[in-house]
């Protein structure tokens, strides 16, 4: 540690004056996770926990696109008859669901659990009990969507479920309930991510790492789990509110009572369009992050990315009457809405231009994450530029609601977050599992996601222009949108293709690929210091940090802090602007309690959606779970 | 159901679109910029502005990208690059505030244009799951799927949905504007020319959201009164002593007996059924089942005999019928003009 400790407890084992073996091999018993199923399902490791959510998050996005498939296989000609109405809405609505709920989302939270521990410098992420239950309970809700949709109850109201079609009245049975059940998962475990991520980037970041030495993605990933701690709650209340007028006989949005069917859009949206902001900040900070590895320099106008991303939160709660721009609300309220979705442009302008300008000024590799992230500027530029055009009210008056705005989302989604998130794989899955993807097979990859994504989506805007609504399983022939559907069904099989390389190249690289190394990129942030895959104490000792590019400005290697206990797991814990050391405080132990607090409020959640007892009889379990998990251990107090 | 195809001379702006061929191929049945109103005219050309001025700033962007990774590197950077590419950005960035500030006042202006005031007929448009109700409160009646207005002249329509939220939506002539149950929208419309135009319910609605289109037909004024006067008579009852029509006679007797009656309307009968759409001038419509199938004595019959399997989901339920009585049905059905 920096400063010298003198008091008294500091007797217990420190890694001070040990040899390196010794504190390697003391560390690594305090910190390990035992190869044994219950350690595995124990385990509070964020890298093992963020690993997992990834590789979950993963199977969603393939289960999503063979949905897709599904859909474009029924479009590909007019009036076809493979899928029939019924399990058409479900397979649409399903797709929305699990691409934002239980792909995007997630997976953008779990990259941050894996890297932002590593990238600031610390041993775990902070409450990392929560974060087991986060992952377990994501799951529960991603399965029980899945098996409902196996057993045909699957939701059929679109990933939007508005009312009154996701109401009583209009959708009987329990498909709509899961849906609603399905979000209070997800929002539960994004919430925890959120608070646990909040902690660890303000109170754990190694010493001398001042705000203005966060990594990019860091500062992302903090903005980002602010608007989850701002946007979830409204999606909960509407989930909620939709759930007590389903299953209790409430009129929230009911209007022969009293209540409002735009109440529920204005909800969702104030959650909604935030949510896009939740996938897409991770994905900007990412390729912040990698621009300056692959141009050999600094990012260009750190300051101003961070405003950037800052300013896109704030503005991220002002535009979400942008959606219900045909639903007749008052035309002056519609111009402010129309002002403030156009001028988030700015913001991702700057972000777009201080990339440019650190490629101009670098001397960029073409490796393939800089490829892809390349893929992204051509892709998302454009999106934004279709951003623009359905945020003026009269314009969206005429593509509201056709293929433009299917086309428009999927180039901000897909160019936006998805390409980025790819390269992100290629950059950091060496740090992951040690070994190197293939640059060739990479080179592949990416021509067939970029030829096929924009030869899916980029038709697309002319269907919304021809007048082909969205959401529909079928069109008639005299429409004359046969071939260009046609077109874009064989386009999406390019795009599966290109995906199934990629699935193929990272299992293949994570077997056999070349090894890695610490630093294969020569990238200057902290995760890079340490061994690929990193060690489960992630640092033999605490980096501490005097610039921005810590590997870069120190060709040595960071120097160390030392002084913490080596026997009994430790974190340091930092000052939030200047990353001073505070205190030493000790991390939480593996515990089987998160699993079984996530399968007891999984079981009142699910039963909830049958009787409303099951809140009252489902809280024993939770209750039970929830004292045995935070049951005294008797393990002496911290360091204050 | 086809339209007339209007094919206009290029404006003079497409020629700079980045995919010309692409966008005047947009012309069709429901084609946004295939338009015949004032209305949807001031879309098509903000449509066609915003595409140009978008295309333009994607190209600059994409050409200081293609620059910036390809250009030829000094040996060594020298002490200015930094202050030089601060200008730079800096000079992108106003100019990014610059034209999202234009492109912001022009949809500003845009908006002035399309009035949603009064008009000079008034008719109320309802949706349902999925058909279309239009109700005609100046002739006190009532029409299905197909909306008839005269040309030159601002129509009015009160938007309404008893049960889940539909969108009313004729790309020709305007862009869309949402039924809400519980809430009234209004938009009018304004036809330059006679003609036929496509609509379809463009907010997901259920089951056969698909299948919800209706047709304006945009006529001279003097035909438009004349369909007025036809649709305020009650149904014709079929003359008995001609042996042609005494099929249609038998089969307004099954229509009354059968459930046919419970939901359907065909005014001057006993049919006075609210559920399902009034039916007193069916055989003149152009289309049957939202857009679905034209009107033929044919498709009368199928549709009355299977409707579940033309569309999976409709609330029409399968009335079972005698193959005699369906033929006679049916020939009532058309002789509804």
């Amino acid at each position: 540690m920096s400063r010298s400790r003198n008091d008294p407890e500091d007797r217990r084992p420190s890694d001070v004056d040990l040899p390196e073996a010794e504190v390697a091999r003391r560390l690594h018993r305090t910190w390990a996770t035992p190869r044994t199923l219950k350690d595995a399902l124990s385990t509070v490791d964020h890298k093992i926990i963020g690993r997992r959510y990834i590789a979950t998050a993963f199977v969603f996005l393939i289960l999503g696109g063979l949905l897709a498939l599904a859909m474009r296989l029924q479009l590909a000609a007019p009036e076809a008859r493979i899928i029939g109405p019924d399990r058409y809405n479900q397979i649409f609505t399903m797709h929305g669901t699990t691409m934002m709920f239980l792909f995007a989302v997630p997976v953008m939270e779990a990259v941050g659990v894996f890297l932002v521990p590593l990238m600031i410098g610390t041993r775990n992420i902070a409450f990392p009990k929560l974060n087991a239950f986060s992952y377990w309970i994501y799951l529960a809700g991603g399965i029980l969507l899945w098996v409902a949709f196996a057993v045909d109850v699957g939701p059929d109201v679109g990933w939007f479920a508005y009312v009154p079609l996701a109401g009583p009245e209009f959708s009987p049975g329990k498909r709509a309930d899961i849906w609603a059940q399905m979000i209070t998962f997800t929002e539960v475990s994004a919430l925890a991510v959120s608070v646990e991520l909040v902690a660890t980037i303000f109170k754990q970041r190694a010493p001398g790492m001042s705000l203005d030495r966060i990594p990019v993605f860091v500062w992302a990933m903090l903005v980002t789990s602010f608007l989850v701690i701002m946007a979830m709650p409204a999606i909960m209340v509407a989930s909620t509110t939709l759930i007590l007028d389903r299953l209790v006989g409430t009129h929230f949005y009911n209007p022969a009572e009293g209540g409002d069917a735009l109440l529920w859009q204005h909800l969702f949206w104030f959650f909604g369009h935030p949510e896009v902001y939740i996938i897409f900040l991770p994905a900007v900070g990412m390729v912040s992050t990698m621009i300056p590895t692959f141009s050999g320099r600094p990012i260009f106008g750190y300051l101003a990315l961070v405003m950037a991303l800052i300013a896109t939160g704030i503005l991220s709660f002002g535009l979400w009457v942008h959606h219900m721009f045909t639903t007749g609300l008052p035309r002056l309220g519609e111009s402010f809405f129309t002002a403030s979705s156009m001028s988030i442009a700015v913001p991702a302008g700057v972000q777009i231009f201080c990339w440019i300008a650190t490629l101009w000024a670098g001397r960029p590799q073409m490796k393939a994450p800089l490829l892809f992230i390349c893929g992204f500027i051509f892709t998302f530029v454009m999106g934004g530029m279709t951003g623009v055009m359905v945020a003026s009210v009269p314009l969206d008056s005429q593509v509201h609601d056709t293929y433009f705005v299917v086309a428009h989302f999927h180039y901000v989604l897909i160019g936006g977050a998805l390409f980025p998130l790819v390269a992100a794989i290629y950059y950091w899955l060496p740090k992951a599992t040690g070994r190197m993807m293939s640059e060739r097979l990479g080179r592949v990859v990416f021509g067939l996601i970029f030829v096929g994504f924009h030869g899916t989506f980029f038709p697309m805007h002319i269907l919304g222009l021809m007048g082909m609504p969205r959401r529909v399983y079928t069109y008639q022939p005299e429409m004359g949108w046969g071939g260009i559907n046609l077109f874009v069904s064989v386009s999406a099989l390019v795009l599966a293709a290109g995906f199934l390389l990629f699935f193929i190249d990272v299992f293949r690289s994570a077997r056999s690929g070349p090894l890695a190394g610490p630093n294969p990129w020569n990238a200057p942030t902290l995760e890079w210091a340490t061994s690929s895959p990193p060690e489960s104490y992630n640092f033999l000792r605490i980096p501490v940090v005097s610039s921005a590019n810590p590997l870069w400005d120190d060709p040595d290697g960071p120097s160390v802090a030392s002084g913490l206990n080596i026997d009994r797991r430790e974190l340091l814990v930092t000052s939030v602007v200047e990353a001073l050391p505070e205190a030493r405080e000790s991390s939480p132990t593996d515990s089987i309690w998160p699993l079984f607090a996530a399968l007891a409020t999984a079981i009142l959640l699910i039963a909830s959606i049958f009787t409303p007892w099951a809140v009252v009889w489902g809280a024993l379990p939770v209750t039970l779970a929830l004292i045995c998990w935070f049951w005294p251990k008797g393990e002496p107090e911290d360091e204050a | 159901m086809t339209a007339p195809t209007r094919h206009r001379p290029a404006p003079p702006a497409r020629l700079f679109l980045l995919a010309p061929l692409v966008l005047s191929n947009c012309s069709g049945v429901q084609s946004a910029l295939d338009t015949a109103a004032t209305a949807a005219g001031h879309l098509r050309l903000l449509i066609l502005s915003f595409t140009l001025i978008c295309g333009v700033v994607w190209l600059l962007v994409m050409v200081m990208l293609g620059w910036a990774l390809l250009r030829r590197r000094p040996a060594a950077t020298d002490a200015g690059t930094q202050r030089r590419l601060t200008i730079a950005v800096s000079v992108c960035v106003a100019a990014t505030v610059v034209i999202v500030g234009g492109l912001t006042t022009l949809s500003f202006l845009a908006t002035r244009t399309l009035g949603s005031g009064e008009g000079e007929i008034e008719v109320v448009a309802v949706g349902q799951q999925w058909w279309w109700q239009f109700l005609y409160p100046a002739g006190g009646f009532q029409t299905v799927n197909e909306l008839h207005i005269p040309v030159g002249r601002t129509v009015r329509i009160r938007l309404e949905s008893p049960d889940v939220i539909h969108s009313f939506w004729v790309p020709s002539l305007s862009g869309k504007v949402d039924m809400i149950p519980g809430r009234t929208n209004a938009l009018t419309l304004k036809a330059e020319r006679p003609g036929l135009y496509r609509g379809q319910c463009a907010e997901f609605c259920g089951l056969q959201h698909s299948h919800m289109a209706f047709t304006v037909i945009a006529e001279d004024a003097a035909t438009y009164a004349r369909w007025m006067v036809e649709q305020a008579r009650p149904a014709r009852t079929p003359d008995t002593s001609h042996p042609d029509t005494s099929e249609a006679e038998a089969g307004r007797a099954v229509f009354l007996v059968k459930p046919c009656a419970a939901c359907h309307t065909v005014r001057g009968t006993r049919a006075v059924g609210t559920t399902g759409p009034d039916l007193t001038h069916v055989g003149s419509r152009r289309t049957i089942a939202a857009g679905l199938l034209d009107t033929t004595r044919g498709t009368l019959a199928a549709w009355t005999a299977d409707p579940q399997t033309l569309k999976p989901g409709t609330t029409m339920p399968l009335v079972p019928l005698t193959s005699d009585e369906l033929r006679q049905v049916s020939a009532y059905l058309e002789s509804l003009k």
